[in-house]
């Protein structure tokens, strides 16, 4: 028979699916429903009128939300692309220094554990005393300080069984640095640096504390996360419902394909 | 020579961003909070300590010891959930455990706006909670769900349960299945082997948990705001109105700090502990 890790005896057993059921419950009753009520044609949750997707044909036609989505990409793309770059340098060089102070991993590993709305708590007073204008560059250089602490921990955890002997050999035929790093890295590194990326625009897509503090006042600078909090202040609407779950299916669709990207062994081994 | 240097070009660009961008304002915060409030907001540059004594004025000292409470209660039942969900996974087959975890931390990966979101569709007035009253035939007026503390707590535990369920199932998953064999072989109850075996040998996966979503959740914004109304304050909104409504920086920075130090004193602790328990580990087999 198979061994379990918790010895269970039938009663026991049954006991424990019941408390995974209730627990699996709990989690997606609420999101369930939403998604459902999303489809619902009447949009409200007093009676099934039949599937309809024009709730989500109505976001199309609200410029608020566009506007929104549109900032969104912006700010998502540009923080992804500089987090990446550098995220990635980071992890290679720390990598190849093989022994860190101990003030070295903890500044790189403080923006992921740093509660959000210290650093944004943090930035907002920076960017008021300096007394730069905010707007969408200011939430895109603050997004990128969390997600190249993500990049760098996804492209280490690569090249820990990364052979650095390829490295040794490039630089002794004579390939420059740069050359060395494009060319014999970077390729090693593609599948987690890909997978990095993705993770960070997806943070970036998501995140709404840091972005609501940083963007500073006016509605030009207002991203999705920031738009559906604006509108679920003031109640439930057949329109929300569809833009949470369009929200919701692209951030987990983007995280599961970040995974993926970055599962299995370096190629070779 | 070479070798050592080149490290340091990869590694300086990123150090510089977090640097200038997150060590700086972080130390900002802690001098701005000794500086006193200028007439117009702003920041006059003369040293007080009034802004420290004012976050211990009872007034909003009853917040951050309202906020504590509540992070507090939504932290433990989260943990009792948590340690039970994670039990219950780990005492499954070894085959279908990866895929119960998968499916347990699934919805973390979704937008928090949207999860506390969820909690208002069920909630309000007209919601489906409201509904499904009615439809059993209740038709009395029903008490006043959504905008309540008990919604702050339910909302927090609903967004960071998945955590807990994680930080706890590592260790479960480490016990060692003889132990608590050799235990019941002696004689002693399920009760028992679970309370003397068990727990003590994962309990650090429920204080990594506890600290993690009290830490989250004291200095929380966002589900006061959206399930609370605005009904109450906690420390979170506090701060947020001094910087962006009431323009006291300078109590918004003395708030910031005394949160900033329980949140990572907290963290800190826990890093400890794990550190500890991570000792110990003959006693977890691998």
């Amino acid at each position: 028979m198979e061994r379990h890790t918790l010895m269970a005896d039938r009663n026991t057993y049954r006991l424990m699916l019941l408390i995974i059921g209730i627990v699996f419950a709990f989690l997606y009753i609420p999101i369930s429903v939403l998604v459902a009520l999303s489809f619902n044609e009447g949009g409200l949750p007093t009676a099934w009128t039949g599937f309809s997707v024009k709730w989500y044909g109505a976001l199309w036609q609200n410029d608020e939300i566009l506007q929104a989505a549109r900032n969104t990409l912006f700010v998502a793309i540009f923080s992804t692309i500089l987090s990446t770059i550098l995220g990635s340098l980071l992890a290679v060089g720390v990598e190849i220094r093989r022994r860190n102070g101990k003030w070295l991993e903890t500044i790189i590993f403080a923006p992921m554990i740093i509660p959000d709305i210290v650093l944004a708590i943090a930035l907002l007073s920076f960017f008021s005393l300096l007394g730069v204008k905010m707007g969408l560059h200011t939430i895109i250089v603050s997004h990128v300080v969390f997600n190249l602490a993500f990049v760098c921990a996804v492209v280490r955890a690569r090249l820990k069984n990364f052979d650095w002997a390829i490295v040794e050999a490039s630089a002794d035929l004579g390939a420059s640095t740069i050359t060395t790093l494009i060319r014999v890295i970077l390729p090693v590194l593609m599948p987690a640096v890909l997978a990095g990326a993705l993770l960070a625009f997806t943070l970036s897509v998501d995140e709404f504390i840091i972005a609501f503090f940083t963007a500073g006042a006016g509605r030009s600078s207002i991203t999705l996360p920031m738009q559906i909090y604006a509108m679920i202040r003031f109640g439930v609407t057949p329109e929300i419902n569809a833009l949470a779950t369009l929200v919701m299916a692209v951030s987990v669709v983007a995280l599961a394909l970040s995974q993926r990207l970055n599962r299995g062994g370096l190629p070779g081994q | 020579m070479k070798t050592d240097r080149r490290p340091l070009v990869l590694i300086s660009p990123a150090l510089l961003w977090l640097f200038g961008l997150m060590v700086v304002p972080c130390l900002l915060i802690l001098v701005v909070a000794f500086f006193r409030r200028g007439v117009y907001g702003g920041i006059e540059y003369t040293w007080t300590l009034e802004n420290i004594a004012l976050v211990f004025d009872p007034l909003y000292f009853g917040i951050f010891m309202k906020s504590a409470a509540i992070a507090g209660l939504a932290a433990g039942i989260a943990c009792v959930l948590g340690y039970a969900a994670a039990y219950a996974i780990a005492s499954m087959p070894r085959r279908h455990q990866p895929m119960l975890l998968f499916f347990a931390v699934l919805p973390f990966w979704s937008n928090y706006l949207v999860r506390s979101y969820a909690w208002i569709v069920l909630l309000n007035r007209e919601g489906l909670i409201a509904n499904l009253a009615r439809w059993i035939g209740f038709d009395g007026e029903l008490p006043k769900m959504l905008y309540t503390e008990p919604a702050v707590v339910i909302g927090l535990i609903y967004n960071y349960l998945p955590f807990v369920i994680l930080s706890c199932y590592a260790p479960l998953s480490r016990l060692n299945p003889e132990i608590a064999e050799a235990s019941r072989d002696l004689g002693a109850s399920a009760w028992t082997t679970f309370r003397r075996i068990t727990l003590p040998r994962t309990v650090v996966g429920i204080a990594t948990g506890f600290v993690f979503v009290f830490v989250l959740s004291i200095g929380n914004f966002v589900t006061p705001a959206l399930l609370g109304g605005g009904q109450f304050q906690m420390i979170g909104n506090l701060v947020y109105a001094q910087f962006l409504t009431a323009n006291d920086w300078p109590f918004g920075a003395a708030l910031s700090m005394v949160l900033i130090i329980i949140m990572l004193g907290l963290l800190l602790l826990q890093a400890v502990i794990t550190e500890r328990a991570s000792g110990g580990k003959a006693y977890t087999d691998g």
